[in-house]
Parts: structure tokens; sequence; C-alpha cells
């Protein structure tokens, strides 16, 4: 199956609205344009090849339901950010990144092997503490942490924009 | 199918597995590249089916997270990830 041509046109207006967007929400892209804009073209490849934006530096199965925790941003970007200054595939630095102060090195892979991730203990908070007493549950965005208490989560995540099957059930 | 051999200095089997998405996998074919090793390599991502899942499955014997890129030289030595420094130890330069 062949796909179409991803345009450079393309690629540069998908650079600046997610530059743009990262601003906005208090993130930073990787300011080498070259290899961020190569990471971009990844990103709409695997949106050509799935229906969604998959981590182009992490192999999807084409199973949204399997691949739900690598769409970027993906669940590991924040944690990662803390840890190494990038998030896995480099698209996301940090400030210090940003300005040379840290230098930029390989990340490790912070996602559940497989096998792991068929294991529900290891992928979702089942099981952890939950108070039955609350008037409303409360929803925790799988990415940016943003809770809120209400019937359902939002459609989109006031935060960071993912989509309402990136929360989990908190409380 | 689906390996590529690009020329090289012969130093035993060395292969990498590889998506043809990540910057990351790219770096190292490139310095593999520029360091005039033979070597073969898979794109994964452009695989489907049980040649996909064979190719996964020979490289979780040595990386069980799955992680790209990963570099298996000889059977025996296994680098993770595109580490420029062990990369260029393991190959003497």
């Amino acid at each position: 199956m062949t796909l179409p041509v991803i345009t450079d046109a393309v690629i540069d207006a998908t650079y600046q609205t997610l530059k743009k967007e990262a601003a906005e929400g208090g993130y930073r892209l990787n300011p080498d344009s070259d290899f961020t804009k190569n990471l971009v073209r990844g990103l709409l490849k695997n949106e050509q090849r799935y229906g969604y934006r998959a981590c182009p530096c992490r192999l999807a199965t084409g199973k949204k339901e399997e691949d739900l925790d690598i769409i970027c941003p993906c669940d590991y970007r924040d944690p990662d950010l803390n840890d190494f200054g990038a998030c896995y595939c480099a698209l996301y630095v940090s400030e210090a990144i940003v300005t040379g102060q840290q230098k930029l090195s390989p990340i490790p892979e912070r996602r559940p092997s497989r096998a792991d991730r068929k294991n529900p203990q290891i992928m979702t908070l089942e099981g952890s503490a939950r108070l039955t007493a609350l008037p409303f549950p409360v929803w925790r965005c799988r990415v940016c942490g943003y809770l809120c208490a209400r019937e359902q989560p939002p459609e989109t995540c006031p935060i960071c924009k993912v989509k309402k099957d990136r929360f989990e059930r908190f409380l | 199918m689906g390996i590529e051999h690009i020329s090289g200095k012969d130093v035993g089997g060395v292969m990498l597995y590889a998506l043809s998405t990540c910057q990351w996998c790219n770096k190292t074919k490139q310095l593999l590249k520029e360091l005039g090793i033979g070597f073969d390599f898979v794109y994964l991502d452009l695989l489907e089916g049980n040649e996909q899942e064979t190719a996964l499955s020979d490289m979780e014997k040595c990386n069980p997270k799955g992680s790209f890129p990963t570099l298996v030289i000889n059977d025996k030595r296994c680098i993770i990830g595109f580490q420029e420094n062990q990369i260029r130890e393991a190959f003497g330069t």
C-alpha cells in the first residue's frame, strides 16, 4: 500500500502548530529544527498509517487501545522531561536543554515491555486506594496529570489538549 | 525479507533493529556508515504480521523492553539506544 507523500509544506505547518501549542502549554519543542521536523514527518506518517500520531520512536501495533499510551504527547513525556530533560523521541525538551545548560542524551525506555503492558496492575491505577464517598468521581489526565471531579472526563484535556480516552479514574 | 545490508568492513554479524520514523535509529545508522562497518538493518515498522513478530521476538531476546534502536553485535553484545561512545568503542574506533 502506497501512502501519499508528506510534503515539506505540510511538515512545516504541523511543526509551527505544535510549536505554538507547546509554548501555550508551557512546553518547548526541540530547537534542532531539522531533527524535530523529521520527528514531525514520523508523526504524520504514523497518522497516515494508523489514524493517530503514535510516537515515531516506538513500534505501534495499529490497535488504538494498545497504543494509547504512546500517542503523542505520550504518557511518558512529563516524567522523562523531569528526569532527562527530553521526552523519549526528543520532540519535547526542557528549558535547560533549550538554553544549552543540559546536553541531550539517549533516554532509556520507560514504557513497560510488551509482556508487562498486558498487566493491568502495571498499566492502570486499578487496585489503588479509592474514596467511595465522593459526590463525583475524579478523573486524571495520564499525560499531564490534570484532575477534575465530574461524571465523565472532558472531551479534550483543557491543559494539554489530549482526548478523553487518555483519562483514567483517579478517585 | 525486509533485512537490508550496508556493505563495509566485515566485523562479524552486526544487526540493527530500527524504525523508519525514528531519528535516534537514523543517527545510529549514520554512525555505523560513518565508521565504515558492514551491517544489516531492518525497519520493523515496515514489516507486517508474522515477519514483524519474528523480528520483534528476536530483538526482545537481547532487549526485553523492545525499544529502538537495538544493535546486536555477533549475537552477544546488545547496545540499546543511540549510545555513540559504546558503539564507537565496540568497533574499536
